[in-house]
């Protein structure tokens, strides 16, 4: 094809569009949330004391912190700082797997006092506890998934500016994948009270 | 004007020649192109599925399947009809082919993904064809696949309920890359209201593309989760509501249907002008109809479920909505009548589509009334009624704009003519044959045959009958168009840039066009669609 | 299309909206030790919209950006509003 200028704001478009189609994604989980949550309100309310606090809150503060060291990596690649660039990349992708860390022990805890969907256990406990679970496993894990996808993401970014490809007049690339990030953490804040905090 | 220093997109050789060119090509003319031709390969194979269906049902009783045969039929055939070719459709094929053109681009905003979305669209339909074989055999849940029977049946759900994720995915990346076109590629002076309406309706379509299509994806996704891991969502002996599945389903696919009908009037509200050589008649109204089909159609969806158990006040709801809706598309209605009125007419091919589009569109349209007024609905819901309903609406409707569109664009397409003695013969017989094969089951419906039975009482036995017939017409009609096409194709006389006389900027370039559309992106001064 | 100056964001604000975060975070957990009945979800909710919102303006850049990329995060929030309220329309009066 012949040369097409760049059109960073049409790319800029293009990863916000994808993100509102995320947004839907997980829409339709709080769809089933909120009406499971109305139907089953006092089960949902005891179940979720099952989940640990603390953790949840050093999660959500994590992710917190990640997504400001990537949106200040936009800052860092505009001033040509390229060096503290790879840090702030490399602080988030370090983050992310910390997150992952503590899931999978939060999860694993689980699992070992029988709460997973499908147990026999779970399903003893009420349809309420059913659905809580059903859903925070679902809807957590679907987050997990995109973290996953993320890191990776990330993993293109620091190594598309460890090659110059990035650069400071030419780093829209970089910008959609800190979007990208946002919005993994824009979906936790909102897993976090729902899950954790209506106890 | 006529002498390109471009070759033409069909010959053009790029890194690779042959197959090869194609399948890597991110030229949207023969991304378009590509879409069309798996969309006719998958189309048959529902068709055929479908002729089946038809002669099962020549006579109650089992004809030549038995009942669970028949169930897995009419599911892979809805499955393949909804998500792989009316839901694509126009926009895969047409909108492709002719959006950067008629808006004055040399492609869309991003090409690459353009060939992904094809690729992902391939993967999907594979999949699902796929769950005809092996295994437990093909799901028999309809397309619809309700919970909680979509987790419970034995038959291969997971390469269908997979397959119709994936093909998710290319309707999101096209409805996305069709947006971004829009916003970023029209040319200088082509300001939204000098668009053309075919653009504007691929406009409101992507846009359902990208915010309903997640939902189903989630909805699927969430099926699967029951199948694999029980975790209750849809399960009654759970807690989990089926009438939720119900919900997060059709929030997708009703807004869907309006993915299947909106380019389709598109293509129509481009050939109606032409073929009355007069200026489209309320150019807004058009504009604003479309975008206010595509906003409302989101807050309908409870119509399909009137009968499932709702609460009264969502029945209310959705049922007042439901006839709010179908405004918009009437306005439509008077504004193709309105162009055509006083207009100079030209009952060439692509006319003749065009109108009778209106004929069936119409018949489809006013039988949705009778399905969103409560009483009525809970007369006709489930049965033959709903089938004839949506097979005007969505074969008749996008099916007819299909063929007109194809019929209309050909000479563009491939720089050469159809015989118009046999696409008007085809035609004909299609169209009576589609009467024969539809009309019926309103009669069936209203007189209480069920849908989606392979069997049914002898009082129903002479209208079915005819709708058999029906089909072995429509079938004939259909062969005599694609034979034509397909030899016009290779050896049709050649056609000129501009044998219709449109006036929109697709016939302003070559027949084909070249590789890059235009030598020079142009300048829109006028107004489009203006007849002197 | 033209350049246009592109808005580079202070570090100082980025780590100033981190610590807001940070003690909006913290509220929405203290706040649970205190009876709050049924506005208790409306609060956890509001502190999250707060949250998002931040997000959304200053680390996701759309308080400089162009106002259309406001006008699309706006409808989509209000359209999944919408959805999620007719779906609760069945479920509410049963």
């Amino acid at each position: 094809m012949s040369n097409v200028h760049r059109d960073d704001f049409g790319s800029k478009l293009g990863m916000w569009l994808f993100i509102l189609t995320e947004l839907l994604l997980f829409g339709g989980l709080f769809i089933t949330y909120a009406v499971y949550r109305y139907l089953h309100v006092d089960a949902f309310h005891l179940a979720s004391q099952e989940l640990d606090v603390p953790i949840g809150t050093i999660n959500t503060i994590i992710l917190l912190i990640s997504s400001a060291t990537i949106a200040m990596s936009i800052t860092s690649i505009q001033q040509g700082r390229k060096k503290l660039t790879l840090w702030l990349i490399a602080s988030t992708i370090i983050l992310a797997v910390i997150f992952l860390v503590n899931k999978y022990f939060e999860w694993g805890a689980k699992f070992e006092h029988g709460l997973f969907p499908g147990s026999d256990y779970l399903d003893s406990l009420g349809y309420g506890d059913v659905l809580f679970f059903g859903l925070y496993f679902f809807m957590t894990g679907l987050h997990a998934f995109h973290i996953i996808i993320g890191i990776a993401v990330l993993g293109f970014m620091f190594y598309y500016v460890k090659i110059d490809r990035l650069k400071p007049d030419n780093f829209q690339l970089l910008e959609n994948g800190a979007l990208y990030w946002h919005l993994v953490d824009l979906i936790w804040i909102f897993l976090f009270p729902l899950f954790y905090l209506i106890a | 004007m006529d002498n390109t220093s471009q070759e033409n997109y069909l010959e053009y050789r790029g890194r690779f020649k042959g197959l090869m060119g194609w399948l890597t090509s991110t030229d949207h003319k023969r991304i378009g192109l590509m879409y069309m031709y798996a969309i006719m390969f998958f189309f048959i194979i529902a068709a055929i599925l479908g002729l089946l269906m038809r002669i099962e049902k020549i006579a109650p009783g089992q004809t030549i399947m038995d009942a669970q045969t028949y169930n897995g039929v009419f599911t892979i055939h809805g499955i393949i009809m909804i998500f792989i070719i009316v839901i694509p459709g126009l926009a895969a094929v047409f909108g492709n082919f002719f959006l950067p053109i008629m808006i004055g681009a040399k492609d869309v905003a991003f090409p690459k993904l353009n060939l992904l979305s094809w690729y992902i669209y391939v993967a999907g339909s594979i999949l699902v064809v796929a769950s005809l074989f092996a295994g437990g055999g093909p799901p028999d849940t309809g397309w619809t696949f309700y919970a909680p029977y979509s987790f419970k049946t034995g038959t291969n759900m997971l390469p269908a309920v997979l397959g119709a994720f994936v093909l998710g995915f290319s309707s999101i990346l096209t409805g996305l890359n069709f947006i971004v076109t829009i916003h970023r590629l029209r040319a200088p002076g082509m300001s939204w209201m000098k668009m053309p309406v075919f653009p504007w309706t691929l406009y409101g379509t992507a846009w359902i593309q990208l915010l309903a299509t997640p939902i189903v994806g989630i909805t699927l996704l969430m099926v699967i989760g029951e199948r694999v891991f029980n975790i209750g969502f849809f399960d009654p002996a759970k807690g989990g509501d089926p009438i939720l599945y119900q919900h997060l389903f059709w929030i997708y696919s009703h807004p869907a249907v309006y993915i299947m009908i909106l380019p389709a009037m598109g293509a129509i509200s481009e050939i109606i002008p032409t073929f009355s050589r007069k200026t489209l008649f309320g150019y807004k109204a058009v504009v604003f109809s479309t975008l206010a089909i595509a906003f409302v159609g989101y807050f309908v969806w409870g119509h399909h479920m009137f009968t499932s158990g709702m609460s009264g006040t969502a029945l209310f709801t959705f049922s007042i909505l439901t006839f709010l809706v179908a405004i918009p598309s009437a306005i439509k209605v008077f504004n193709w009548v309105s162009t055509m009125h006083q207009g100079s007419i030209s009952t060439d091919v692509p006319f003749l589509w065009a109108a009778s589009f209106i004929f069936v569109f119409m018949i489809g349209g006013l039988t949705g009334l009778v399905l969103g007024a409560l009483a009525t609905n809970v007369h006709v819901h489930d049965t033959a009624f709903v089938v004839g309903h949506f097979h005007f609406i969505v074969f008749g409707g996008t099916g007819f704009a299909f063929f007109g569109a194809l019929h209309y664009w050909f000479p563009k397409i491939y720089g050469r003519m159809y015989d118009r003695t046999w696409a008007r013969t085809g035609w004909l017989i299609f169209f009576i044959g589609f009467i024969a094969l539809y009309g019926p089951m309103f009669y069936l419906g209203m007189t209480g045959m069920p849908r989606r039975y392979f069997d049914y009482l002898p009082e129903y036995h002479g209208p079915n009958i005819l709708s058999t017939f029906g089909a072995l017409i429509m079938v004939t009609g259909f062969v005599i168009i694609v034979v034509n096409l397909f030899k016009s194709a290779k050896s049709g006389k050649k056609a000129e840039m501009n044998p219709w006389g449109g006036t929109n900027l697709e016939w302003q370039v070559p027949s084909p066009p070249p590789l890059e559309n235009f030598d020079e992106i142009p300048t829109i001064d006028k107004a489009t669609y203006k007849y002197e | 299309m033209t350049e246009e100056k592109h808005h580079i964001t202070p570090y100082k604000t980025y780590l100033a909206v981190l610590g807001i975060l940070i003690v909006l975070t913290i509220l929405s957990v203290a706040i649970t030790q205190i009876d709050l009945s049924r506005w208790a979800t409306g609060a956890a909710l509001l502190l999250a919209g707060i949250k998002s919102t931040f997000v959304l303006l200053i680390f996701m850049h759309l308080r400089f950006d162009q106002k259309i990329f406001k006008v699309m995060v706006g409808l989509i929030i209000a359209l999944l509003v919408v959805v999620i309220f007719i779906t609760m329309l069945d479920f509410l009066f049963r």
